[in-house]
């Protein structure tokens, strides 16, 4: 008999339950993707999001554990992502699991979002081997990890201004591609030349490991602007593989410094830009060469799902580090600390 | 209306930081101005006057962060927000009247929900081929907004002008 934990992750625009048993092997993880909605607005749309979560949640559940094959009375533990994100979209997913735990008397795990994309690689790879040093790169979020035992997480790099994911889209946006970015500019930078057009790549100073992407997102948009201004035409596709080739070598540059420093030699990567495939095979063939593992989750469990928050959960399941029926939504969580009761500076609604 | 060049990103963040030591409980700023004029940058520059340690990141995604320094400080981003209807989803009252400062990214996209007393500050791309990083950082007092507020930064900035 595993551990059978159900997930719901409600964050930001997914709506989103799975049910892992022992933390690796997905029995059902179903996202219910909104980006048919979004694709006609040109961006995540919150309201339509948080609407759309209340009105969701309780057939995806259904439709997770009706997929795995279980009934309620089977669960071991609930999970659910209770920050960071946005409050009104949070709440809708920690009210669903503290309502099911209470009402199944079941134990309640909070997880926070990016301990979740982290543990994503170990529903895959549940072996891994600590320490690790991880990236989670997404349209909110470009944080650079070291783990050195499950639960245990120490920032070694933020971005400064802009996340990775966020740079990609407004880039998208500037180029007139519409929405996701991401996949756009990856497509169009496919049959562009990554040297033609030289981009900034910020490295800030010496032996930090933080990040800036608002200053080539800048680049980017002053060379159109030249460009217009000389009436020249800008070939868009060599802008997209200089752009992207850009992010991904101070974001594998980086991340193998860090390894490097911390004395490791295993290297996750995850979150939505993870699936980028330029920037996985150049992190293959770098950290190949200096003989790094890299471990990248497949691209279902890179963007934001529940299965994920599971996995991350089993891992807390087993040090018993439950939350309290007060569980609530944290929209500014940090990674590496709890913050359940009593200690919330300020929940709106 | 006032209006100041910067030179530079970094200039255009100290600006933010001289506005931000003069802000008190409940005002507001709304931002205006497109991709990568200098948005964050400026509300960068607000926080480090408003003596908040933490660091402020682009709130696009995000929608709304929360800091606590000198006063707590609201930074939305309205980019990826369709109508205002949206942002009246959001609570954004409760940050509008939270005794904090607000400062607003792209609120033309929340126009109509704009408290009447407030300070509207467009950049804009005055770029040429040798600055590259110009600007102009226009600001209007609205409402009960003084204008005296908005001299006292002129006065900080361009003394004797």
């Amino acid at each position: 008999m595993g551990v059978n934990i159900l997930g719901i992750e409600t964050s930001c625009d997914e709506t989103a339950a799975a049910v892992v048993v022992n933390g690796a092997e997905i029995r059902s993880n179903i996202i219910s993707s909104q980006v048919d909605v979004h694709q006609k607005f040109g961006g995540v749309v919150p309201e339509i999001a948080s609407r759309k979560h209340l009105e969701l949640i309780t057939p995806v559940i259904e439709e997770a554990m009706e997929e795995a094959g279980l009934e309620f009375a089977d669960l071991d533990a609930v999970a659910v992502t209770y920050g960071p994100g946005l409050v009104g979209a949070l709440l809708v997913g920690v009210a669903a699991a503290k309502a099911l735990a209470y009402g199944l008397d079941l134990p309640l795990l909070g997880i926070n979002h990016i301990e979740g994309h982290i543990y994503a690689n170990f529903a895959v790879t549940p072996g891994l081997e600590f320490p690790l040093v991880c990236l989670v790169v997404s349209g909110g979020h470009t944080d650079l990890v070291y783990m050195e035992k499950h639960g245990s997480y120490q920032v070694l790099g933020k971005t400064r201004d802009d996340a990775a994911g966020e740079a990609f889209d407004k880039v998208a946006r500037t180029l007139g591609l519409g929405y996701p970015g991401g996949p756009l500019i990856e497509r169009l930078a496919q049959s562009g030349d990554p040297g033609a057009i030289e981009l900034p790549r910020a490295y800030l100073e010496k032996g930090s490991l933080d990040f800036s992407f608002s200053g080539l997102k800048s680049a980017v948009i002053n060379f159109l602007h030249r460009a217009g201004q000389r009436g020249e035409e800008v070939n868009q596709a060599d802008l997209a593989a200089g752009f992207q080739q850009a992010v991904a070598d101070v974001l594998v540059d980086k991340t193998i410094e860090a390894a490097k420093g911390a004395g490791v030699s295993t290297i996750l990567l995850a979150g939505g830009v993870a699936a980028n495939s330029k920037l996985r095979a150049d992190f293959m063939d770098q950290a190949g060469r200096r003989s790094l593992q890299v471990h990248v989750p497949p691209l279902i469990l890179c963007t934001d799902n529940a299965a994920m928050i599971a996995c991350a959960a089993y891992h807390k399941f087993l040090r018993q580090s439950f939350a309290p029926p007060t569980l609530n939504a944290v929209p500014g969580l940090k990674l590496g600390e709890e913050r359940y009761e009593g200690n919330f500076r300020r929940i709106v609604f | 209306m006032y209006s100041i060049e910067t030179y530079s990103a970094q200039e255009t963040g100290q600006l933010g930081e001289k506005l931000g030591s003069l802000l008190g409980p409940g005002d507001i700023i709304c931002l205006y101005g497109g991709l990568g004029v200098g948005k964050t940058t400026f509300a960068q520059g607000v926080a480090r006057g408003l003596d908040i340690e933490d660091r402020v990141t682009s709130p696009t995604f995000t929608l709304i962060n929360e800091y606590y320094g000198r006063l707590p400080f609201f930074h939305m981003d309205a980019y990826r927000l369709d109508s205002s209807d949206e942002m009246a989803d959001l609570g954004y009252e409760e940050y509008f009247y939270g005794g904090g400062v607000t400062l607003i990214e792209w609120a033309e996209k929340i126009r109509d929900l704009l408290p009447p007393d407030r300070l509207d500050i467009a950049i804009d791309r005055v770029a040429t081929a040798e600055d590259e990083d110009r600007r102009r950082v226009n600001l209007w007092p609205r409402g009960v907004m003084s204008p005296h507020f908005v001299e006292e930064l002129m006065d900080i900035v361009c003394p004797g002008d």
